[in-house]
């Protein structure tokens, strides 16, 4: 072999430890996320972290029953109204979205995606706090359903697309007319997909804190009026971790934890749903 | 129905339309209400679209007026004075997401790059998973961990050498405050990595294997086929990833505002605090209380959300490019 090829050998071989080595940097930071969480966090989480609301600040003790009651209540009216729109976008684009509008929906349903949520809170605090004069709850999942319509539009038009045309077909011949096709076969079909989508988003807006900063606004209470502000866990972490108390830094860390396995465990509910459903994803496609 | 010879044609072509118009009047009014209803659904993103442009507008406007190109190009924000110049945190948004992408680019197509042409099977799904994960930790647990855990660290292990070698720059001078240009950009860094490291591996993806098997057949290393045909084939569909990132990265709110130290003030070092469009927004919102301060955080948002839909456009279209309208990226958690 000449000098040449084993000089080219020897650099492709360096160049595949140099990708390889660059992936474990990318991956290390989320193991010493995690790691943290776990060692700062699991330490301070007890009953009374789940029961109780905050104590007066300075004081020892509390927990944060209002802003995980306050986070199921904003992310749940997130939801009830992100989650219609998106999936019906995502169906339009599935079975309609071959021509211009299609592809102009898409467009904007990618392009607001990547628009960043705290503008997004701008809106809905111009939209439902101003107007009304004071924060509550309810814009807060306004907010989020915002965030959330984009995401769960694309997830469940891919979704759909994975059903095999024969089905439709079937459906079809059989003298189905195609809106019942489309509703009673194909997105049936394709539940666990959207299933799987719904998890994902809800995931993403659980964690989500810049859009509520001025909408849900917080709220050191417990409370679960909906014109009312709320409390979150992202938002209490925000207070807790950036105010000067020690007893407050320990318990931002515990409600990271609890955030976090909320939001694992979505994400890995989702993984399992599609690995259920599409396990033979490649025979599919 | 006439008696032609060819009876049974004819009577195939009139029973088609028949039934057909049967369908459609009786039966079939579902379909174009199905179709409408859809349709009206789908409308409701680019009316938010509008909405959010408008409603930006509509409240940026007494700032834009009143201060015209000076909301830009000047310095000093001083909400007792009632005056506004946005400078520093356009140049923070800036450096600090063009030092993440600094940092972020090589980590994540490295990434791309070693899990779809060269790591084993098994090890593609959980490592591709392990780093969609970084994209499921919500900015404010990353803000944080960058308290606690990233300022600290970069306290005792980052900045000693990084002053030692590089200290004769203007960029590397100064106290290290701990908040600052520097935790920012790194935060950011971690958190872009992930979405542009599953979009350039759609993109690598969708390269067609021909590609390389031509390459590898004209005696290429693996290396050479990757570096010199699959990359370029790519490019577009990589360089759209990296915008992608970039677009995220200038957006970036809880995290940065958390660690980037808050000031309204051009430093060159980034050891030096600063402050960014989205943590002025996030900081100052609520406590804003005159009608025009209100405003000129409006305006900034209007800005960030220019300035992020343009980026965000071109680079789904350069990406789509390569991966022909695949919801890339969407499936990052």
């Amino acid at each position: 072999m000449s000098a040449r090829a084993i000089r080219r050998r020897v650099k492709s071989a360096t160049m595949t430890g140099v990708v390889a080595g660059l992936a474990v940097l990318a991956v290390l930071p989320l193991l010493l996320i995690f790691g943290d969480l776990v060692h700062k966090g699991a330490s301070s989480i007890d009953w009374n972290f789940f029961v109780k609301s905050p104590v007066p600040a300075g004081e020892t003790g509390g927990g944060v029953a209002n802003a995980i009651v306050g986070t199921l209540i904003i992310v749940g009216l997130g939801c009830l109204v992100g989650m219609p729109i998106g999936v019906g976008t995502g169906l339009f684009l599935a079975e309609f979205g071959h021509g211009r509008l299609g592809w102009f929906v898409r467009f904007i349903a990618d392009v607001l995606n990547g628009t960043p949520s705290i503008v997004v809170g701008i809106f809905a605090w111009t939209w439902l706090v101003k107007p009304v004069g004071h924060f509550s709850a309810l814009a807060g999942g306004a907010a989020l359903a915002i965030l959330m319509i984009p995401m769960l539009a694309r997830t469940t038009e891919e979704m759909v697309r994975l059903v095999p045309n024969s089905l439709r077909e079937a459906a079809l011949a059989l003298g189905y007319p195609r809106w019942r096709t489309s509703l009673t076969i194909v997105a049936r079909t394709a539940m666990g997909g959207i299933v799987t989508g719904g998890l994902v988003a809800v995931a993403r807006i659980a964690g989500e804190t810049a859009p509520l900063l001025f909408t849900a606004l917080g709220n050191l209470n417990f409370s679960t009026a909906i014109r009312e502000p709320m409390q979150s866990l992202s938002l209490q972490i925000f207070t807790y971790a950036t105010g000067p108390f020690e007893e407050w830094h320990r318990l931002a860390w515990a409600a990271a934890l609890v955030l976090m396995a909320l939001v694992l465990s979505l994400a890995l509910a989702a993984r399992w749903a599609t690995r259920q459903r599409f396990g033979t994803k490649s025979s599919i496609r | 129905m006439t008696a032609a010879p060819p009876q049974v044609h004819a009577e195939g072509q009139e029973a088609a339309p028949a039934a057909a118009a049967v369908l459609h009047t009786s039966r079939n009014f579902g379909d174009p209400a199905y179709r409408a209803l859809l349709t009206l659904v789908a409308l409701v993103l680019p009316f938010l679209l509008l909405a959010i442009g408008g409603q930006l507008f509509v409240g940026a406007w007494p700032a834009l007026h009143k201060f015209g190109i000076n909301f830009v190009t000047t310095n000093t924000w001083d909400p007792v004075a009632e005056v506004y110049g946005a400078a520093p945190m356009i140049f923070g948004t800036i450096v600090s997401s063009i030092l993440a992408l600094l940092i972020a680019v090589p980590l994540a197509l490295g990434t791309a790059i070693y899990l779809t042409e060269f790591a084993p099977k098994w090890l593609r799904q959980p490592v591709g998973f392990l780093v969609e994960l970084l994209a499921a930790v919500p900015s404010v647990v990353y803000g944080l961990w960058g308290i606690f855990v990233l300022i600290p660290m970069l306290r005792s292990a980052a900045v000693p050498p990084l002053r030692a070698t590089l200290g004769w720059t203007p960029f590397f001078q100064g106290v290290f405050y701990g908040p600052s240009m520097l935790a920012g950009g790194v935060i950011l860094a971690i958190m872009i990595v992930p979405y542009i490291a599953a979009v350039s591996r759609e993109v690598l993806a969708a390269v067609p294997a021909t590609q390389r098997e031509a390459a590898l057949g004209l005696g290429a290393t693996r290396w050479e086929a990757v570096w010199s045909a699959v990359l370029p084939y790519g490019r577009a569909g990589i360089i759209g990833a990296i915008m992608l990132g970039f677009g995220r990265a200038l957006g970036e709110t809880m995290a940065v505002t958390m660690v980037i130290g808050n000031r309204h003030d051009i430093g060159a070092s980034v050891f030096g605090p600063a402050y960014t469009m989205a943590a002025a927004i996030a900081n100052e919102f609520s406590e804003a209380t005159t009608p025009m301060y209100l405003s000129a955080l409006v305006a900034v948002g209007l800005i960030l959300f220019l300035i992020t839909i343009t980026i965000n456009a071109l680079a789904r279209l350069l990406v789509w490019r390569v991966a022909k309208g695949a919801a890339v990226g969407s499936k990052a958690l």
